[in-house]
């Protein structure tokens, strides 16, 4: 077997290649369309993780609210149906439901990309993993904290804002680097509705010029470099929010 | 817009979504089994002090982890004719590609599952004159196997959702056997949701029953 790298130098019209492996006048080469899908694949990464955390944090805080009255216990409730609906469909499955079923329900979707919508998708379904982990995150925080913050006359709310949450958000940063690098994995599913990503450019590319083992390496080595690099920014960020002195175990799990 | 379910039919369910369900199935047994014999193999290799079992073993279960499963299963349909010298259909590519890839999955659970036994149990083993699979085969597998159900189960309810990935391939699965009839009906939004519920009661009641086993199968020491 012989390689051909050629073949990212290749142009997608038509059967010549050029010297720079970059297109020229409109044409594009096999290597513009990995960068271009390669792009697509962080921006639908991106604003999902962008949705994620502020739903998941949210989730996950409301379900470990106190059953003081009936309004926490509904909140928490809340939380508890969100995380079980979005963990138990298969991400597949919502993407389809995002983009067949929901724009029917709500016609104002209508007119909306399709990487809005896969998106939104991804979103929806990590924000019920990392509602989860700021669930165990807030649970790992001694229950002491919680005391003294109503202790000295916060309310609920404050003590969440100022006490709770401050602290929780940090532990939770390596389970939630996990799942940084976990929704890259799985926006490779935006393929089954078309968005011009990654895995759609290893199919569609490989029909085309059959030099699959080329295009797919090409694939899967932006793919790991995309998630050592999610790695890396998120160790930044955890090293830099630290809290001296103060260590707590968090688990994580699944693809 | 108006969701009718006049459609569905035993008729319907059997001719379209009875096989795929079926496919689906067999895929989730065949990975867990296969995955959890190779996992423990390859977790045994990283465990075993050699560096000649353990740095394959270890690159081996990174590769996979760091790979997008749709990614993985194109791969695998690739290669496999090739490897094979023949051509293979989507279903058993896609059974092949899910053991070799839940495998490094389940090779980290049953590590920390080795792990979390305690040394005295190894040394005790030990010193009954155990050789090295005695050991394992009769104390410390049997062990941390029994701890691990809980995580083992839950990964299996992850492996049965990403079953749907097949798709990728176009393999028949469950997923595929609704599209096609909402396509054929020209109903595929009662489909879709049919099919989620279906995922999600499925799901949702093994993880109820893995939260219940949870607190039977733990040791208490």
């Amino acid at each position: 077997m012989s390689w051909n790298w050629e073949v990212f130098c290749k142009s997608t019209l038509e059967e010549d290649f050029s010297p720079v492996c970059f297109g020229t006048g409109g044409e594009i080469t096999y290597l513009d369309w990995m960068l271009s899908a390669w792009g697509w694949t962080l921006s639908v990464s991106a604003l999902g993780l962008f949705v994620a955390m502020i739903l998941g944090v949210l989730m996950g805080t409301l379900r470990t609210l106190p059953p003081d009255n009936l309004l926490t216990r509904g909140l928490a409730l809340l939380g508890t149906v969100w995380v079980e609906l979005f963990r138990n469909i298969p991400v597949l499955v919502q993407i389809f439901l995002w983009y067949h079923v929901i724009p029917a329900l709500f016609p104002v979707m209508k007119g909306f990309p399709s990487f809005v919508l896969v998106s939104l998708a991804l979103g929806f379904f990590t924000s019920a993993r990392i509602a989860e982990q700021v669930r165990a995150g807030i649970g790992s925080l001694p229950r002491g904290q919680r005391y003294a913050a109503l202790a000295v006359g916060l309310t609920t709310t404050q003590s969440y804002r100022y006490v709770i949450l401050p602290m929780a958000l940090r532990i939770v940063i390596p389970p939630l680097t996990s799942e940084s690098m976990n929704i890259i994995k799985n926006s490779s599913v935006a393929f089954a509705v078309s968005v011009a990503e990654l895995t759609l450019f290893a199919m569609q590319a490989q029909e085309e010029t059959s030099k699959g083992i080329e295009i797919y390496l090409g694939v899967t080595a932006l793919y790991v470099v995309s998630a050592l690099s999610v790695n890396r920014v998120m160790a930044f960020i955890e090293s830099r929010t630290r809290v001296p002195g103060f260590i707590a175990a968090a688990s994580s799990g699944g693809h | 817009m108006n969701i009718d379910l006049s459609f569905y039919s035993w008729e319907l369910i059997r001719s379209y979504v009875l096989s795929g369900f079926i496919f689906s199935i067999q895929l989730t047994v065949i990975a867990t089994v296969g995955g959890i014999f190779f996992g423990t193999l390859l977790a045994l290799m990283r465990l075993s002090g050699n560096k000649w079992l353990e740095i394959p073993a270890a690159t081996y279960v990174n590769t996979m982890r760091s790979i997008p499963l749709v990614m993985v299963i194109l791969w695998f349909f690739l290669l496999m004719p090739a490897i094979l010298g023949k051509p293979i259909g989507a279903e058993l590519s896609a059974i092949i590609t899910f053991v070799a890839f839940e495998a490094a999955f389940f090779c980290e659970i049953m590590r920390s599952g080795i792990q979390s036994i305690p040394r005295g149990q190894i040394h005790a083993g030990q010193a009954m004159g155990m050789t090295y699979s005695q050991n394992m085969r009769l104390i410390i597998l049997p062990q941390a196997f029994r701890n691990m159900i809980p995580v083992l189960l839950t990964q299996t309810i992850i492996l049965f959702q990403d079953t749907s990935l097949v798709y990728a391939i176009g393999a028949y699965d469950m997923l595929k056997g609704f599209e096609v009839a909402g396509k054929n009906f020209g109903r595929p939004i009662e489909t879709y949701l049919a099919a989620a519920v279906i995922y999600f009661l499925i799901c949702f009641s093994l993880s109820r029953l893995v939260r219940v086993l949870q607190q039977r199968v733990a040791i208490i020491r």
